[in-house]
């Protein structure tokens, strides 16, 4: 038996580690995949990380360092190269790796932090053929910057998600030439400073309503067609456009990889496709926690760090007292605003609730009431999709409330 | 000089392979891709039918329903997956119910066991998602589902085992009769053999040609497919066909052997012998006519589409036929060529007898070929077995499907090697999981380039042209 026991050693599941040490927890045991500590940091070797959390620009790797110096100051014991293949929701573990062989391990807690998952190709259905030279941004941006390896020399990026605008520059740098990023959207998933630092300084066409329709190419890639989409993102046949290229990346969007919660039975949202959570980060099995991408994808690694330090100190107290659930407050959104996290909250006290929404929305009002009479509300200027939005409530506001609803008047 | 040479690595030519290497037989199997299994075998609807559609008194009754008898055993002996699924034929309306009383009276015929018509309540109870409108079913319980290529892989394998040998990128160029037997050149290599077997799938009829035999043409009909997540893979439990029409078998709903959903083919004739390209209306029809067999489809789940070619004869039936004397046609095995696969393979055995070719029992002919799906399946002690015996199998690679470094390696070096990233999907199903090689694709790169011993350069998807990178970068490349 082990007090607590994290799934993924990457920002989440050090800065969780790290904060459920500081709270007091000694038995502490990190599995990680891969060889390092560190996850995706690891391949993220461009700047702009550690902005919120340390007040200076780091690079991927340089963040991570960070967290890992601490781990091993703290002595927290990690395990490498070590894959959880299941958990079950009375907390056992089953792992293996190349020393220990497969183990089980049953745990007081578990922290779920193993990141997300890039949308595949196949998941598109793009009309053509097959060819060598598709490759999703990540995958890309690991045979680039972990193994020295360049995939192709002109390129197309279907979608505009952060990793997409990373590699359009990182391709640029290495002297590939970026044809063009489409976006099927009117607007870019990516962050507005990605726009500016990784397409418009590098003179990168952004393609907005524009999405990929026909892949060229027997052995390699030889070219694509992409085409102008109407309102309903169906492509307008006579804007189509052939674009020769040997490399097609996509950024199409990323998805919590949920497989092992799914076997311990954990409640998820089908909207951030991670589980429902309450304020502690706690999912719907008592004692079982999430937090970074696995739980909904961020736009900063900060954040995650942020969102990893409520779960481990959660959890470090749910290891030393048990507490239960006393009550829930669901919070209910409108649509326009897609999703909260927390879900729920189960204790009265301040709570920052994380949220998205599902357009572009300027001069918005976020109204939050009780179900009948608001508690709070906030104008912004200006409200996107790729940005997450934060809102704090305190005890006062919630503690006497049944259910809190989120909307959003434009 | 070979005593045989089999042109065509797909499933007919593995099978024959098979059958042949428990002989005392020189035996080459010619392939022009880099790998086994690239034409019509690999990608199809992966169903051991259970032999009513075909006319009775045809090649194809014959061989379907003896083929499928045989399938069982053969899969146990080569480890490799079979599902005794059953199949449904579903009806939609009074005329559907004609039809499939006639395919029910065809399969009798032929010798298919089990067939009989259910009605719509007993239907519901045993695939509850079908779709409200479906009236009746035809249901044949010695349906069953397989994977093609697995099957090949293995059946080559285990040919090779037993002395055969494969030569990849061998498109054949010419073919010339020599005073005992032919000689079979591609435009770098030559292979001499005594006895040619024509295996050839879609070129089938240009390799017919090659030496003078001008009676068949064949012709590509292409087929898209998508297929769904394994977590769509308990939809249904049967394959469900539609009924048949004068255009075919129709969109089928399968789940397959290792638990993903597949919908599909489409059926278009080409004239051109290779357009495997997928196609918008092509997958539309496919989403539209699955959604009219089920109450739901979760297309959201959707991981791959893609496109195969059958290899369609000209005279309605399997070719299988000697038009020169020890040279065998087995042309134009379209649908249920797969389920007909091993009874051809003994129809082929006979014929090259009755030529003259001699059957001595290989005494050291051994039919058994271990699973190539070890680690997944496997209790944890038998995985700490695997993992004591080689540390390799303690590392996940491929974390969608479960596939350990072990196993990738294994792939790499035993008959028939994967040359490729393709080929090590198909052997071991890395990559082929829910994330399409976007984590394990890079480790397998590596596993290759090191176990091959090329450069990362060199690794392709599929041989030839399909390199995965084109340079090194800049810094080049760290240690």
């Amino acid at each position: 038996m082990r007090d607590l026991v994290i799934i993924g050693g990457g920002p989440a599941g050090m800065s969780a580690a790290i904060a459920a040490r500081e709270s007091g927890i000694q038995d502490i045991l990190i599995l990680e995949r891969d060889g390092q500590l560190g996850g995706i940091l690891q391949q993220c070797i461009h700047n702009g990380f550690g902005l919120h959390m340390f007040g200076e620009e780091l690079t991927g790797p340089e963040y991570a360092w960070k967290y890992e110096k601490k781990v091993n100051e703290l002595g927290i014991e990690y395990k490498l190269n070590t894959m959880v293949l299941d958990i079950t929701e009375d907390k056992v573990i089953t792992a293996t790796n190349s020393n220990d062989g497969v183990f089980q391990i049953k745990a007081k807690a578990i922290i779920l932090a193993m990141g997300c998952r890039e949308r595949s190709k196949g998941a598109l259905n793009i009309a053509g053929t097959r060819p060598a030279g598709i490759y999703s941004a990540g995958t890309a941006q690991k045979y680039v910057n972990t193994f020295g390896y360049l995939p192709g020399k002109n390129v197309v990026i279907l979608g505009s998600g952060d990793i997409g605008l990373i590699m359009a520059r990182r391709m640029t740098l290495e002297g590939s030439k970026v044809h063009a990023v489409c976006e099927i959207m009117s607007y870019s998933g990516g962050l507005a400073r990605n726009i500016e630092q990784c397409l418009n300084d590098f003179n990168i066409p952004l393609r907005l309503e524009h999405t990929v329709v026909e892949i060229h190419g027997k052995d390699r890639l030889e070219g694509v067609t992409i085409a102008k989409v109407d309102q309903n993102r169906k492509p307008i046949l006579d804007t189509r456009e052939y674009i020769p290229c040997d490399t097609l990346l996509l950024s199409v969007g990323l998805i919590p990889e949920n497989e092992l919660s799914k076997n311990a039975n954990i409640k998820l949202s089908n909207i951030t496709n991670g589980a429902v959570v309450d304020q502690d980060r706690q999912t719907s099995v008592g004692g079982i926690f999430a937090c970074g991408n696995v739980l909904h994808v961020h736009d900063l690694v900060d954040f995650v760090s942020k969102e990893a330090e409520i779960a481990g100190k959660a959890a470090a107290e749910y290891i030393k007292s048990g507490k239960k659930q006393s009550f829930v407050i669901p919070i209910k959104t409108d649509g326009k605003i897609r999703y909260t996290v927390p879900q729920i909250i189960t204790e009265a006290k301040d709570v920052t609730v994380y949220f998205r929404v599902s357009d572009v929305y300027k001069n918005a009002k976020i109204i939050i009431t009780d179900g009948d009479k608001a508690i709070l509300s906030k104008s912004k200027a200006k409200l996107a999709p790729g940005e997450m939005e934060k809102i704090m409530l305190k005890t006062e506001q919630i503690k006497n409330v049944k259910e809190l609803h989120f909307s959003l008047e434009v | 000089m070979y005593d045989i040479a089999i042109i065509g690595a797909g499933i007919i030519g593995g099978m024959t392979a098979r059958a042949l290497s428990k002989y005392n037989l020189k035996i080459c199997i010619l392939e022009r891709e880099n790998d086994v299994a690239m034409g019509a075998t690999k990608a199809n609807s992966a169903i051991v039918h259970a032999g009513f559609d075909a006319k009775e008194g045809s090649l194809k009754a014959r061989l379907n329903v003896q083929g499928s008898k045989m399938m069982p055993t053969i899969c146990k002996e080569l480890g490799v997956k079979y599902k005794n699924n059953g199949s449904l034929v579903i009806g939609f309306d009074n005329e559907d119910r004609d039809t499939l009383n006639e395919l029910l009276k065809r399969g009798i015929k032929n010798g298919v066991e089990g067939l009989r018509i259910i009605g719509k309540q007993e239907l519901k109870q045993i695939e509850p998602n079908l779709s409200n409108d479906v009236l009746c079913a035809l249901y044949a319980p010695t349906g069953a589902i397989i994977c093609p290529y697995d099957l090949t892989i293995a059946a080559i394998g285990n040919a090779m085992d037993n002395g055969a040998e494969l030569k990849r990128n061998f498109a054949v160029e010419s073919i010339d009769e020599t005073s005992n037997g032919y000689t079979i050149k591609s435009l770098n290599d030559s292979v001499e053999a005594r006895f040619v077997i024509n295996c050839a799938g879609i070129y089938s009829d240009k390799i017919a040609k090659l030496i003078g035999d001008n009676s068949f043409d064949v012709h590509a009909r292409r087929g898209e497919y998508i297929l769904l997540d394994k977590e769509c893979g308990d939809m249904v439990a049967h394959t469900i066909f539609r009924t048949p029409t004068k255009m075919g078998k129709g969109i089928l709903v399968s789940p397959t052997v290792d638990g993903n959903l597949l919908l599909g083919p489409t059926s278009v004739d080409i004239i051109e012998k290779e357009n495997k390209a997928t196609t918008q209306d092509g997958i539309n029809e496919v989403i539209k006519k699955a959604k009219e067999n089920l109450s739901a489809l979760p297309l959201a789940k959707t991981i791959t589409s893609f496109c195969g070619l059958r290899a369609v004869g000209s005279i309605g039936d399997f070719i299988i036929n000697s038009p020169k004397k020890h040279f065998i046609n087995a042309a134009g095995i379209e649908s249920p060529g797969l389920s007909a696969s091993p009874a051809i393979a003994e129809y082929i055995v006979e014929l090259l007898s009755k030529q003259g070719l001699k059957l001595v029992e290989n005494q050291n002919y051994n039919p058994i070929r271990t699973s190539s799906h070890t680690f997944f399946e496997a209790s944890i002690e038998e995985k700490n077995q695997m993992i004591k015996k080689n540390s390799a199998y303690g590392r996940i690679v491929c974390r969608c499907e479960g596939i350990t470094e072990g196993e990738i390696i294994d792939a790499i070096h035993r008959n028939p090697g994967a040359r490729d990233l393709d080929g090590i999907k198909r052997r071991t199903r890395a990559q082929m999981g829910r994330c399409q090689g976007g984590f394990c694709g890079v480790y397998i790169t590596e596993i290759l380039s090191r176990e091959l011993e090329i450069s990362f350069e060199k690794v392709t998807k599929f041989g030839g042209q399909s390199v995965i990178n084109v340079a090194k970068t800049k810094g080049g490349t760290p240690q």
